[in-house]
C-alpha cells in the first residue's frame, strides 16, 4: 500500500479581515494533523489566524482552455479596476 | 563574583525554584533540538524545531529571572552555560537520550502534560514576575500538549510496530514521571509564600489527563510505582547530562569572556 | 548553485520553423512574460528539467540542514541558539515549498525522496563540505545564502508559475538568513584573537567552494541556452559569480579580514574584480561523490527516511482507522 501522507492544500486569513488566501501545500495524514502542520509551516503559530485545508485531489479548477472565455470578459471591463480612474491629489487617499 | 551577598532564605528557595523550571526547558530543548534536519517527514521536523525554540525561549524567562533574583550578576547565559552538573535542577526524564522518534514524543507529551498542569497554577502565583512568565508560556505550552498528545495517539494506534514501540518508550520513561511531583523544603516555602503549588497536589489532574490520552492510544500504564529521582534536588543526574553540557557549553568554556 | 549542473533535456533550442504549433504558443507565452501553470501544455523536456531542477533545490535545501544543524547544539549562548536553529528550520520549509511545485508537475515527494537517497539525483556540492568552527555559521549564512540569493532573486522571475512563487517566498526569509550570518563574522572578526583566527579560517575554507556553487565555467557549461530560453535559467554561470564576487569583496574589507586568495584585484579596464578560478578537478569530484562530507551526509538522510518509516505508516494507518470509523457511524 502507498502510504505517502496525501497532499493538502492550506489557506490562511490574516489578521487584517482579508479573505482565505492560498498559502501553499504540505502532507499530512489528516485533516486535523493538516491544520496543526500549517500552523507550524504556514503561520509559525500566530495566534489569531484562521486556517483552512483542503485535501489537494478534492479542488476543482478550471481546466486551461477556458482561459480566454472566462477571463476575457472582465479584462475589457478596465473601470473595475481602481486605478482606471484618476484621483486630484487634493481629494486624499481613497 | 566579588561582592557576593548572602540572599535571604525564601529567595533561595525562589531561586532553586525557578532553576528548576529554566532547566527543564533548557535541557529537554536542548534534546529537541537534535532533531533539526534528522525528523521522519519534513512537517515533524519543522514542527519538532517550533517546539526546540519555544522551549530556548522559555529557558531565556525562566533563568533571566533566576539571574534576578539571585542578584549576583548572572544572566540566562552565564547560568544556562557556566554552572556545571551538580548545580543543574532539571527533572532526569529530560536529561535522558532522545532514542527513537516514539521516545522523544512520549517524553514530550509527558512533561507537556505536566507542564500544562503546573503553568495552570503558576499564573496565579503571588510573585507578578512569575505570574507573567506563566500566561506568555502556557499559550505555547497549550499547543504543545495538544500536538503531541495526538502524535502518542496516532502512532499507539496506528500499525502493530508503532504501537509497540510506543508502549515500549513509555514503560522506560514512565519510572521518570514521578519525580515531577515529589515535593521538599523548596517547595513548602513556595506554598508558605504563596508562589508556587505543591508538586504532589498536580498529580490528580496529571493523572487525568494522561490516562485519557493513553486509552485513546491503546496504550497502558506499566506497573510498578518506583521512581528514579534526584535530577531536581541535583543529589544525582544520570551520566548523559554531562555529556549534553559538554557540547552545549564548550564554545563558552573553552574561549571565556567572549562576545559571540 | 543550489541547482547546480542542471541537465536540460533537450535536443537543442528549435528555431520557430522547426517548432510545432503548441511549441510556439507556450514559447509565446514565455516571451511574453506569462508564467505557465500547472495544468497548461508544456513540452516533455520543459517538466522533466524542471523536475530534475526543482528537485535538486529543494534537496539542497534540506542536505543543507546539515553542515549548520552540526552546530546547534553548541551554539554559544540561547539567542544564538535560537536564531540558528530558526534559520535551518527555514532550510526544512524551504525544501518543503519546492518538493510542494515540483509536485505539481506530477512527481510525489516521496519519489523525489527515493531519487536522492538512491543516488539518481544531486544536491548541491556546497553542502558537502564541513563546519569546522562556530565562524562558520557565520560564513555560510553569509556567503552561502548570499551566493543563493543571487540567484534566487532572479529565479524569482523564472517561467514555471509554482517555481516562481516559491521563490517569491524564499526570497523574503533568505535575507533574514544572510544577515544573521553576517551578524556573527562582525562579532567574530572583532572579537578575540582566537575569534578573529576562526573568522579567517571559515572565510578561506568556504570561498572556493561557494565560487563553485554557481556552477562550471560558461565556456564549459553544457544545456544553458534550451533553459535560457526557457526562462528557468535566468542568467549564466558567469555572470552570477562576478556579481557575488563584486558585492562580497566590500563585505569582506568591512571586516578588516584578509582577502581569501591573492587573484582577488580590482581591475579598471572592466570595472569588477578579477578573481582565481576555483579547482574545477575538485568540483567534479565533489558532484561525483567524492567530497569531504558525500557520504555522511547521505548517510543521515538515508537514516532520518529509514527510521522514519514507522512514524509515516503509523500516522498514516491511524488517520485511516479514524477515517473508517467516520464512515462506519454516519
Amino acid at each position: 500500500m502507498n502510504n505517502e501522507w496525501p497532499l493538502w492544500e492550506i489557506f490562511i486569513r490574516g489578521q487584517h479581515g482579508l479573505s482565505h488566501r492560498h498559502v501553499g501545500s504540505l502532507h499530512a495524514p489528516d485533516a486535523e494533523m493538516a491544520i496543526k502542520n500549517a500552523r507550524d509551516v504556514y503561520t509559525r503559530r500566530n495566534e489569531g489566524v484562521s486556517i483552512w485545508v483542503v485535501e489537494a485531489k478534492h479542488i476543482a479548477a478550471t481546466a486551461p482552455g477556458d482561459k480566454g472565455p472566462l477571463y476575457e470578459p472582465s479584462e475589457s471591463k478596465v473601470y473595475r479596476h481602481p486605478t482606471f480612474f484618476d484621483i486630484p491629489d487634493e481629494v486624499g487617499s481613497m | 563574583m566579588a561582592n557576593k551577598t548572602e540572599i535571604s532564605a525564601d529567595q533561595a528557595a525562589l531561586f532553586q525554584f525557578l532553576l528548576r523550571m529554566g532547566d527543564n526547558t533548557l535541557v529537554l530543548g536542548h534534546r529537541v533540538s537534535e532533531w533539526c534536519g534528522h525528523a521522519p517527514v519534513l512537517e515533524e521536523d519543522i514542527a519538532l524545531a517550533n517546539t526546540a525554540l519555544d522551549l530556548i525561549g522559555q529557558t531565556q524567562l525562566w533563568l533571566g529571572l533566576a539571574g534576578e533574583v539571585e542578584g549576583q550578576g548572572r544572566d540566562a547565559d552565564a547560568l544556562a552555560f557556566l554552572r556545571d552538573i551538580w548545580d543543574f535542577r532539571n527533572v532526569l526524564m529530560l536529561e535522558l537520550p532522545n532514542g527513537d522518534f516514539g521516545q522523544t514524543i512520549m517524553r514530550q507529551f509527558l512533561y507537556d502534560a505536566w507542564s500544562s498542569v503546573m503553568l495552570g497554577r503558576l499564573i496565579k502565583s503571588g510573585d507578578p514576575r512569575i505570574a507573567e512568565i506563566a500566561e506568555k508560556v502556557s499559550k505555547e505550552v497549550a499547543y504543545h500538549v495538544e500536538r503531541s498528545a495526538d502524535t502518542v495517539v496516532g502512532l499507539g494506534d496506528g500499525t502493530s510496530e508503532s504501537h509497540a514501540r510506543m508502549q515500549a518508550a513509555l514503560d522506560y520513561l514512565y519510572p521518570y514521571v514521578g519525580e515531577m511531583f515529589l515535593s521538599d523544603a523548596t517547595d513548602a516555602a513556595m506554598v508558605s509564600a504563596g508562589l508556587g503549588p505543591d508538586p504532589a497536589s498536580l498529580r490528580d489532574e496529571y493523572d487525568l489527563l494522561v490516562g485519557k490520552v493513553l486509552d485513546k492510544a491503546t496504550l497502558t500504564l506499566p506497573d510498578g510505582s518506583y521512581t528514579h529521582k534526584g535530577g531536581r534536588t541535583g543529589a544525582m543526574h544520570t551520566e548523559h547530562l554531562g555529556h549534553l553540557l559538554t557540547s552545549m557549553q564548550w564554545l563558552q568554556r573553552a574561549y571565556p569572556n567572549s562576545q559571540w | 548553485m543550489y541547482a547546480q549542473m542542471v541537465k536540460t533535456a533537450s535536443s537543442g533550442v528549435k528555431s520557430r520553423e522547426e517548432m510545432s504549433e503548441q511549441e510556439r504558443v507556450f514559447q509565446d507565452k514565455i516571451d511574453a512574460d506569462i508564467k505557465i501553470e500547472p495544468r497548461d501544455w508544456m513540452p516533455d523536456d520543459y517538466r522533466a528539467t524542471l523536475v530534475r531542477q526543482i528537485g535538486q533545490h529543494a534537496h539542497s535545501e534540506v542536505v543543507g540542514q546539515l553542515p549548520e544543524g552540526n552546530w546547534i547544539t553548541r551554539a554559544p549562548t540561547l539567542e544564538r541558539k535560537a536564531i540558528l536553529l530558526a534559520k535551518v528550520q527555514d532550510e526544512a520549509g524551504h525544501g518543503l515549498y519546492l518538493y510542494s511545485a515540483a509536485e505539481t508537475l506530477g512527481v510525489s515527494r516521496d519519489q523525489l525522496i527515493e531519487d536522492l537517497l538512491a543516488g539518481r539525483m544531486k544536491y548541491s556540492s556546497i553542502f558537502n563540505y564541513p563546519t569546522l568552527n562556530w565562524a562558520d555559521m557565520g560564513a555560510v549564512g553569509w556567503l552561502v545564502d548570499g551566493a543563493a540569493i543571487i540567484n534566487q532573486v532572479a529565479l524569482q522571475r523564472t517561467s514555471y508559475g509554482p517555481y516562481s512563487r516559491a521563490m517569491v517566498r524564499i526570497c523574503k526569509e533568505e535575507s533574514f538568513h544572510a544577515r544573521q550570518g553576517y551578524h556573527i563574522m562582525m562579532k567574530m572578526a572583532a572579537g578575540s584573537v582566537a575569534q578573529k583566527q576562526m573568522a579567517q579560517d571559515a572565510l578561506n575554507r568556504l570561498w572556493f567552494p561557494v565560487l563553485m556553487m554557481f556552477g562550471p565555467s560558461d565556456k564549459d557549461s553544457v544545456h544553458t541556452a534550451q533553459s535560457m530560453a526557457w526562462k528557468i535559467k535566468m542568467d549564466t554561470n558567469d555572470e552570477l559569480r562576478q556579481k557575488f564576487v563584486d558585492q562580497t569583496v566590500q563585505q569582506i574589507e568591512y571586516l578588516g579580514l584578509e582577502l581569501p586568495e591573492p587573484g582577488i584585484k580590482w581591475n579598471d579596464e572592466t570595472g569588477e574584480y578579477d578573481y582565481s578560478d576555483p579547482d574545477w578537478s575538485e568540483f567534479f569530484n565533489v558532484i561525483k561523490g567524492n567530497g569531504p562530507g558525500n557520504v555522511d551526509r547521505m548517510k543521515a538522510r538515508r537514516a532520518a527516511w529509514d527510521d522514519g518509516e514507522w512514524v509515516r505508516d503509523g500516522l498514516m494507518a491511524h488517520a485511516r482507522k479514524k477515517a473508517a470509523a467516520k464512515v462506519a457511524a454516519e
